[in-house]
């Protein structure tokens, strides 16, 4: 078993779809740099396939119902795994979303070159029929709060994920042509709009790219830039490449696909009138090590530099969004860190209440978010049994 | 899934829907937004939440068909059904307790002011300019009427009430004094205009704003507005800031960015006609 909780790769997957197979590790990579999990994140796409062989194919037993009632909040990987765990032990499970598809990053996210939402779909419909009601277009702090759910359900969840994007804080930011990583790719993976016109919602196709940040998701961006027609995409990074959180092989495939990747290479301001056309960089040099143990970057001064862009995207992370912190009584949270304080096994400072996944830990994996649910589903099981 | 209970053609191009949304009408307050999404294609739409009725639980929707997908809504029928609708989205407005407002609605903004502007009167005296381009665009006079102390209607034509802009019985009730607060809702241009009307009279202006919204949520950033210096998420901020504050010119520019999309879409929305 690996920390998921499932099966270890490579003993039960067959391998269904044509992108399924390009995506496929072409080795194992088991380095994570983030939060000592240890966990090779490259193996997402192999461990979707486990958890649908496990859990799709064959109905699950399910236990006698309980008549105890869980509302899980957010349906990323840590709430569908909670609301199966729980569906089996015979408790009624309903999932409230944000958004008007259920997924969380896996819909919203990660790109349908590496994940096929067909999956994701296959996944929320077994969930379904192991009796969870799934209420999209919820958003849980407005629609209804945590202590507004608390009446009717007898323990909540929250799986509420990291999705608050960070930004860089430098003059031109708030032009036209720049985006947060969320908005770029919420636009081509949650709302098709790479069928624009087909689908409704557009977006930008730029012809050069600058994508700021070193981490899966600043790859993800990259890739999706390169597959709606720019002609060159560029990854600007501050530190050397060593440092990039992304994955090699992410980082290995970008650069085959040919993106061109500028390291040691901070932006100081956006440039442009009506929007976006060019990015003032600093050359940056690797100092000591600062509190995460990577060398710091420092700018080498008067190396300023610009260049031409007609489309930014800022891929320098997540946080969780503060919606429902702020509107659950008694809740405690670590404000610096902007996430929900929970133990191991999901359990708040408010009874009743568990939470998992990206929202306790900051932006993280999707198998650490899977193990969470689980543990966390084991935990609102003891306490709805009254253990 | 949403059905519309009622419709109602408020003018050429101008509709006004009654929703069943049970549960945005439990929650919402005024100068809050929801979201609808027409059908799986379609984009998220906001939309200011103009009305509503807590118990029967309906929401009241008022739309300008400006563009394919407001359009395409607007071909929708009572007894229709909406895909998705979700909120309520945003804060609240800050009522004030003892003032004197002045309440401008330019166009289908006249909507968005409607439910501040009631809830404004229970311990406020209010004042209301409506502005429209003609007799036939004037929206919701009537309800305006019931709310507010006093009322003045313009027009751009002259064809119905005052010949003029908004901005003129404005800055004439400015000049008499004893004005505390103004709250303008309507065109961004409308918005950035009431706000270099007031600003010499040092008269708080408060304007909601409606850049591109995508989650509506504070996921994505699409909405980002600069005010008093500082970015900020109108979805999440907002949608009410001080007009004093905001930088007009860059929320005109960040609307501006799909242009071209926009009119692509219209377009062949409209060569082809009903989906
Ligand atoms: C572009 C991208 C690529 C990634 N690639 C990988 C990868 O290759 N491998 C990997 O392991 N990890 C990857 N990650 C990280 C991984 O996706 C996350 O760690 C994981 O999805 C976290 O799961 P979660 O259940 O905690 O939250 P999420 O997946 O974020 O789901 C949270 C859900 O809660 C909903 N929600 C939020 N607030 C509310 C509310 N108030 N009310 C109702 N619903 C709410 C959200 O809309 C969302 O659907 C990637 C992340 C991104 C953004
Ligand atoms: S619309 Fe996405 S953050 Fe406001």
């Amino acid at each position: 078993m690996i920390p998921g909780g499932i099966t270890e790769p490579g003993t039960t997957v067959t391998i269904k779809t044509g992108s399924w197979r390009n995506f496929r590790p072409k080795r194992d990579d088991s380095r994570c740099k983030r939060a000592g999990e240890p966990v090779a994140i490259g193996r997402l796409e192999r461990f979707v396939a486990d958890w649908e062989i496990e859990n799709g194919l064959r109905l699950p037993e399910r236990a006698k119902p309980t008549g105890k009632k869980v509302a899980v909040v957010g349906s990323g990987p840590s709430g569908l795994t909670v609301a199966t765990e729980l569906a089996k032990r015979g408790h009624e499970v309903t999932i409230l979303e944000t958004l008007h598809r259920p997924g969380g990053v896996l819909v919203y996210g990660i790109p349908e070159f590496r994940l096929p939402k067909r999956i994701v779909e296959t996944e929320v419909e077994s969930i379904k029929r192991l009796g969870v009601k799934v209420m999209t277009d919820v958003v849980v702090g407005k629609t209804m709060t945590v202590d507004d759910l608390l009446e009717e359900y007898d323990a909540v969840f929250l799986g509420t994920g990291a999705g608050l994007p960070l930004l860089l804080g430098i003059p031109g930011e708030d032009l036209s042509g720049v985006y947060s990583a969320n908005e770029f790719l919420i636009r081509i993976n949650l709302m098709k709009a790479y069928a624009f016109p087909d689908y409704d919602t557009p977006i930008k196709v730029g012809k050069r790219v600058a994508i700021i940040g070193g981490g899966n998701v600043a790859m993800d961006s990259a890739r999706c830039a390169l597959r709606l027609g720019a002609e060159k995409v560029s990854v600007v990074y501050r530190r050397s490449e060593k440092e990039m959180p992304a994955r090699n092989e992410e980082i290995e495939r970008a650069k085959e696909e040919g993106i061109i990747f500028m390291t040691l290479t901070q932006p100081v301001r956006f440039t442009g009138e009506e929007k976006v056309d060019g990015i003032e960089c600093i050359k940056m040099e690797l100092g000591e090590p600062d509190e995460s143990g990577r060398r710091r970057p420092v700018p080498i001064e008067g190396s300023n530099f610009n260049i031409d862009v007609d489309q930014v995207v800022i891929a320098i992370g997540q946080r969780p969004n503060p919606l429902v912190m702020r509107t659950t009584e008694g809740l405690v949270c670590d404000d610096r860190k902007g996430i929900i304080i929970a133990d191991s096994m999901g359990r708040t400072s408010k009874k009743g209440v568990f939470a998992g996944g990206d929202v306790i830990t900051g932006a993280a994996t999707v198998i650490a978010a899977m193990g969470a649910g689980k543990r966390a589903a084991e935990a609102i099981d003891k306490f709805l049994r009254g253990d | 899934m949403a059905k519309i209970l009622r419709k109602l053609r408020l003018a050429p191009g101008i509709n006004e829907f009654v929703v069943d949304a049970p549960l945005i009408a439990r929650k919402a307050e005024p100068g809050q937004f929801l979201i609808v999404i027409i059908d799986e294609k379609g984009e998220r739409i906001p939309l200011t939440i103009a009305d509503l009725d807590r118990e029967s639980g309906a929401v009241t929707i008022v739309f300008l068909e400006i563009g394919k997908s407001t359009m395409e809504l607007g071909q929708l029928e009572a007894g229709d059904e909406i895909a998705h609708i979700s909120g309520p989205l945003g804060k609240a407005s800050e009522i004030p307790q003892g003032e004197t407002i002045v309440f401008v609605g330019g166009g289908v903004g006249t909507a968005a002011v409607y439910p501040i502007a009631r809830k404004a009167k229970e311990s406020n005296k209010v004042i209301s300019i409506v502005g429209a381009k003609n007799k036939e665009t004037v929206i919701w006079e009537d309800k305006m009427k019931d709310v507010s102390d006093r009322l003045i209607v313009t027009t751009d034509d002259g064809s119905y009430g005052r010949k003029g802009l908004v901005t003129e019985p404005l800055k004439e009730l400015l000049e008499q004094g004893g004005i505390d607060r103004v709250v303008a809702i309507g065109p961004p241009i409308m918005m950035k205009f009431a706000a270099l009307t007031t600003r010499p009279y040092g008269v708080k202006t408060v304007v909601s704003l409606n850049p591109i919204i995508v989650d509506g949520t504070g996921m994505c950033g699409a909405c980002r507005v600069r005010v008093g210096g500082v970015t900020k998420f109108a979805c999440v901020d907002g949608p009410e800031f001080d007009a004093h504050e905001v930088d007009f010119d860059l929320l005109l520019k960040r609307l501006a960015t799909y242009r071209e999309e926009e009119e692509l879409a219209k377009r062949l929305f409209l060569e082809r006609g009903r989906k």
